[in-house]
């Protein structure tokens, strides 16, 4: 499982601190949210593109991530323009047009990929661990943080452990299908995952202790911040306030 | 069971996140320090448990577990999914950080709930009511979870009706499956490790 896709390269956003980068991304992921204005929407969408292009993101992999989401948003295209109104009908059920839906769905569509894109601009060009290290900074309950930091730390070891158990479960034999079979193998698969992982947890503790651990995590590097994260600072305050000024003036 | 980023309104934002936060405080300040890895680590073993796709019939269905991770961890379900949640916005630019509160409670209440009607019967004495209990925590965990779902998306207007009405007609075959899932899931705990069950809170 290789998660950090986006994490490594040399861009001015690469590089850039993302205390900055989160503080740009949560203001910007608000405004373009909760915004009803369309044009606001649409400069939003330009600029993560503008950015998307100046970061030099691995265009392919941000056109995968922005499938995906699109695969959800073609689903509104279906859905919203109707609805279902009981009475007359298959079932007593009626499909009846709804054309306003569609204005919607093309909102929703156009708010949906200008948020995706800003975060993969913003906050995917960071390692996560730069990421907890900047909300650390920003004095988010210590213990939520260790729970973030474990929680990531050991997903790849028991992805893998999954992994191998179910390599194990297929070389006897095992096939999925609609089944009781395949319910229960899979229930045994999950329990089999969650005691491995409470087992684990424990022996991490434990690790925890002789090193002598008494509930602080301690941060190591620290960040510097520089004039150019104070420009981009100013700069993506303007661009927030940009938007705030369409989304008004609609 | 991600609402996308640009449907709700600020108020349903505003009021789940408000409502996430309580929730992750009081989990985190029930959790004791000897429990924080476990609940961390479990929380990955159901972040990875829930990525698999199960054949049901002619389609697939993802397992959501809230119901049956509600049943270990009580409270600290909050802190848990939060967590998973959190690093999809991030990673995946899955979800998003505006909806990141909605989307918590709408998953970690009916954990709680699970927790608190299911929990006494699956780690009780008798193993058929155990079973039953496992079944209708899997069960209630999603059946509730698209329940919240869809009344979040109806604060956006009546425009959203469909997609509200399409979202519990998409669940109830996963309800089925996660609640079966579930069952066998609290079987097998209870002979394998049954402390981990019997954890309160």
């Amino acid at each position: 499982m290789h998660l950090e896709t986006l994490a490594h390269g040399h861009s001015l956003f690469h590089r850039l601190d993302p205390r900055g980068k989160l503080a740009v991304a949560l203001a910007f992921s608000l405004v373009v949210a909760t915004g009803h204005s369309p044009w606001a929407a649409g400069v939003g969408l330009g600029l993560c593109l503008v950015g998307c292009l100046a970061g030099r993101l691995p265009l392919r992999e941000v056109a995968k991530r922005l499938v995906a989401v699109n695969a959800f948003t073609a689903l509104l295209w279906l859905v919203l323009p109707w609805q279902l109104g009981l009475g007359g009908g298959w079932l007593g059920l009626s499909l009846k047009h709804h054309p306003q839906g569609l204005m919607l769905a093309g909102m929703i569509t156009l708010k949906a990929n200008a948020i995706v894109l800003g975060l993969m601009v913003l906050l995917a060009t960071s390692s996560v661990n730069q990421i907890f290290h900047a909300l650390a900074h920003w004095r988010v309950s210590p213990r939520l943080l260790q729970v973030f930091f474990f929680f990531y730390r050991y997903l790849h070891v028991l992805h893998r452990e999954w992994h191998r158990m179910h390599l194990a479960a297929r070389a006897r034999g095992f096939q999925p299908r609609t089944s009781l079979h395949t319910y229960r193998t899979y229930a045994y698969l999950t329990g089999g995952l969650l005691v491995r992982s409470y087992d684990r947890a424990q022996r991490v503790y434990q690790a925890m202790l002789c090193r002598g651990f008494r509930g602080t995590y301690w941060l190591l590097d620290h960040f510097h911040w520089q004039r150019r994260d104070g420009f981009f600072l100013i700069w993506g305050g303007l661009m927030v306030a940009l938007l705030l000024i369409l989304e008004l003036a609609a | 069971m991600h609402i996308s980023e640009g449907v709700l309104p600020a108020a349903t934002l505003i009021a789940g996140a408000a409502l996430a936060v309580g929730g992750i405080s009081l989990g985190l300040r029930k959790m004791e320090q000897e429990r924080l890895p476990q609940v961390a680590l479990l929380a990955a073993a159901f972040f990875v448990a829930s990525l698999v796709n199960l054949p049901a019939g002619p389609a697939r269905v993802h397992l959501v577990l809230n119901g049956l991770l509600g049943l270990l961890l009580g409270w600290s379900a909050f802190p848990a999914i939060f967590v998973a949640l959190a690093l999809q916005a991030l990673l995946f630019s899955f979800g998003g950080l505006t909806t990141l509160g909605i989307s918590t409670f709408n998953m970690a209440f009916p954990a709680l709930l699970a927790h608190w009607i299911c929990g006494p019967w699956a780690r009780g004495a008798n193993n058929h009511l155990a079973l039953a209990a496992g079944f209708a925590a899997g069960f209630l965990g999603v059946a509730l979870s698209a329940i919240l779902v869809a009344l979040s998306l109806l604060t956006a207007g009546e425009d959203l009706l469909g997609a509200a009405q399409l979202i519990l007609a998409a669940h109830l075959p996963v309800m089925l499956v996660e609640g079966l899932v579930t069952a066998a899931a609290v079987v097998f705990l209870r002979r394998v490790r049954p402390a981990m069950l019997a954890w309160d809170r």
